[in-house]
């Protein structure tokens, strides 16, 4: 029986599809959270083949926090055309003047926890009841906790007390008014599974996850590019260096990494002999409280 | 390289949160900031060696009380395969959670300690398995340095558990003699348990056969949705998307759509995209048959001449998963893969003891945690197989009109 044998990333790819369209049959306005984000971008692969030939049948959203890379912004407007697919933008800024939020101060002021009031507003205003996001297990604590399908209450929250019983592959989508369901299609593929994946579909990628000169300022061991969006100190010294990305977030809180990878090849060998993981290397935000996840996604956040 | 889903059945006191550290960290798969991470929050318990219990604690309650509520899931990889663990707390209040990790597990670790030998969970974690028809058992006879790596001590646990074994009808069952805590057995073979000559766990996971996991005789396929660009080029595209859940369809395949009834052919078959000539479980895939039939979300296509049952009463196992009990004659919707009907819990028959497989009488509501054989009716017909026969095509859920919670997993006889 060897011929109907599925190699991992098939069997991966099987399952996320299946996920994909149960959203899509379940419920009346789904949206796929978009970040220009490896993932993310894989996301929106699987979403194509998923409804192929048809067009994927709901917007890509993106929460904008206004510090994005350039060069994922392009990306995004790029392939949302390619695919043509709606594109919807909320700006995080409108929400801070509109609702006279209190921004965070200091040096890599972020505005990653801020981005859950546009979130929550622009799930508000579309009416929608299932976003779709590419988070996955083996990034956190608390996400290998969350269901592929996580209901959330009006404001949004996660109760990891209350979580819905999730067996064999069937998804319970049933929610009340006002409530909506967060997806998580590849919640079972690792980073590496994402690049694997990334280099057998020859899905091309913003340009930041290869190596790049920058200039960047070391803090606590973690590379920050420098831009408009942080605080330079008289101490910091601002060098160029090569470097490319393994997350692309916030620019405020999206760490480099020192590499000459400059092809697929070259990343995932990196990756592959990295003894640092995805988060502890670029993410300065998760590295405030050991609950720090935990706390945001009991918050609304994703 | 291909995958394999299993699960750890245990509790914190068997070492199963430390067998999965060992697991993960021998393996190579904690990385030096999760590492440190692991070492700032020891320092603060009793010195010595890291507590790799602690890397598969989630969430800050169960940190806090040193306990599993519900299941995680991890990953690891090895140059063979893509390992994901459920890891699910063993206690009998969790069975529900248990029985969410099985459901999709082709591998069942039970974790005995071997100063106590074959204890009541660990009869109740080989009834979930053969309730949930797991594959393949390994029986992880842990803490052995506790037992001075006695081969006698693992002997008569072996000759209890064959015993366990054999009323279940558990066949694929393997025995490992190990200690977690110390390393022998997990990755490398150990040098103090000598005289035991078969694989280490890990070599196990990596080398058992799942090939005839699958079934692929009993071809079975649901519509998720129906494809229908309906533009201008695509006007008369119409296309069943749906995940084939067991068996193979080729292209001139006549076959049946059920519950309706109704015959065609397969006309094109795609998967991601493109066109194939055979689809194979568990691809997800689009089927396009050569006449126009009015078909949607739920129905099943199958060949005509391997068919499931086709009813509207239906015997079932329930495991009951909501704080709130069942009441026979409460109504509820039955989700089964892509179809939901409208069921009414007609009868409940007895209680099955999972500690004992004693059947029961049922005094009362069916509360959390108990299994139990039902009637169930549902408003339209549904097309299905016997769970034991056919888990994916064998096994739906109950979800509660007016909560919306999943309240029981159900198992069609």
């Amino acid at each position: 029986m060897d011929q109907y044998q599925l190699d991992y990333l098939a069997q991966l790819e099987a399952e996320s599809i299946y996920i994909l369209r149960e959203v899509a049959a379940q419920f009346e306005k789904p949206a796929l959270l978009f970040s220009g984000g490896k993932d993310s971008i894989t996301l929106v692969h699987l979403a194509r083949k998923a409804f192929a030939p048809g067009k994927i049948p709901f917007p890509l959203v993106h929460i904008d926090t206004g510090h994005n890379f350039p060069e994922a912004l392009a990306y995004r407007d790029q392939l949302a055309k390619d695919v043509q697919a709606t594109l919807v933008v909320r700006k995080v800024e409108d929400t801070i003047r509109e609702k006279k939020l209190t921004e965070p101060k200091g040096k890599f002021a972020s505005r990653n926890w801020l981005q859950t009031h546009t979130l929550l507003d622009t799930i508000e205003e579309f009416g929608f009841d299932a976003c779709i996001g590419g988070a996955r297990r083996d990034e956190e604590k608390a996400r290998a906790k969350e269901r592929i399908f996580s209901v959330r209450d009006e404001f949004g929250q996660w109760n990891p007390k209350l979580q819905r019983p999730e067996l064999w592959s069937i998804y319970n989508g049933r929610i009340h008014k006002g409530e909506n369901v967060r997806v998580f299609p590849i919640s079972n593929w690792t980073e590496l599974d994402v690049w694997n994946y990334i280099r057998k579909e020859k899905i091309e990628l913003p340009s930041i996850y290869f190596a790049h000169e920058r200039e960047v300022i070391s803090f606590e061991g973690q590379l920050v590019a420098v831009s408009d969006f942080i605080r330079i100190d008289e101490g910091d010294v601002v060098e160029r260096k090569q470097v490319r990305y393994r997350t692309v977030g916030d620019m405020t809180c999206t760490a480099a990494v020192e590499s000459a990878a400059a092809t697929l090849d070259e990343v995932i060998d990196e990756i592959t002999a990295t003894r640092i993981s995805e988060r502890g290397e670029t993410r300065i935000d998760d590295r405030v409280t050991e609950a720090a996840m935990e706390d945001r996604k009991k918050n609304g956040y994703f | 390289m291909d995958l394999l889903r299993f699960i750890t059945a245990g509790s914190v006191d068997d070492g199963k949160s430390t067998l999965i550290g060992r697991l993960l960290y021998d393996s190579k798969s904690i990385l030096a900031d999760q590492l440190e991470a692991l070492e700032k929050q020891t320092k603060n318990k009793d010195a010595g060696e890291i507590d790799l219990a602690l890397l598969t604690d989630g969430l800050r309650a169960e940190r806090e009380q040193g306990i599993t509520i519900d299941v995680a899931y991890r990953y690891f990889s090895t140059p063979k395969r893509k390992f994901i663990i459920a890891d699910a707390p063993g206690h009998v209040q969790y069975t529900r959670n248990m029985i969410t990790g099985a459901s999709n597990a082709s591998l069942i670790i039970i974790l005995v300690d071997a100063r106590n030998g074959v204890a009541e969970q660990t009869r109740r974690h080989s009834i979930i398995a053969s309730l949930l028809k797991i594959p393949h058992v390994v029986v992880a006879i842990n803490k052995m340095d506790l037992v001075e790596y006695s081969q006698d001590v693992y002997n008569n646990i072996v000759i209890d558990y064959a015993e366990v074994a054999r009323q279940l009808g558990l066949e694929q069952v393997t025995y490992i003699p190990l200690s977690a805590l110390k390393g022998d057995n997990i990755v490398e073979k150990s040098e103090a348990i000598d005289w035991y000559d078969g694989p280490s766990l890990l070599e196990l996971l990596e080398n058992v056969e799942t090939k005839q996991d699958t079934n692929f005789s009993d071809a079975r396929f649901q519509v998720q949705l129906v494809i229908r660009p309906q533009t201008d080029e695509l006007h008369d595209y119409r296309g069943y998307a749906g995940r084939v859940t067991s068996g193979v369809y080729r292209k001139g395949d006549a076959v049946t759509i059920l519950p309706a009834g109704i015959t065609s052919t397969i006309s094109k078959l795609e998967a991601g995209g493109e066109e194939r000539d055979e689809v194979f479980a568990p691809q997800s895939v689009t089927i396009h048959l050569a006449d126009d039939i009015d078909i949607s979300r739920g129905d099943t296509i199958v060949h005509s001449s391997n068919q499931p049952a086709v009813q509207n009463e239906l015997d079932v196992l329930l495991c009951w998963m909501d704080e709130k009990p069942l009441q026979p004659g409460n109504k509820y919707y039955l989700q089964h893969n892509n179809r939901l009907v409208k069921a009414v819990v007609r009868q409940v028959d007895y209680r099955l003891d999972v500690n004992t497989l004693q059947q029961l009488p049922v005094e009362g509501g069916v509360k959390l945690n108990e299994v139990v054989k039902a009637t169930i009716k549902t408003a339209s017909p549904l097309a299905f197989d016997a769970y034991a026969k056919l888990p994916s095509n064998g096994s739906g859920i109950l979800i509660d009109e007016t909560s919306n919670s999943t309240v029981a997993a159900v198992l069609y006889q």
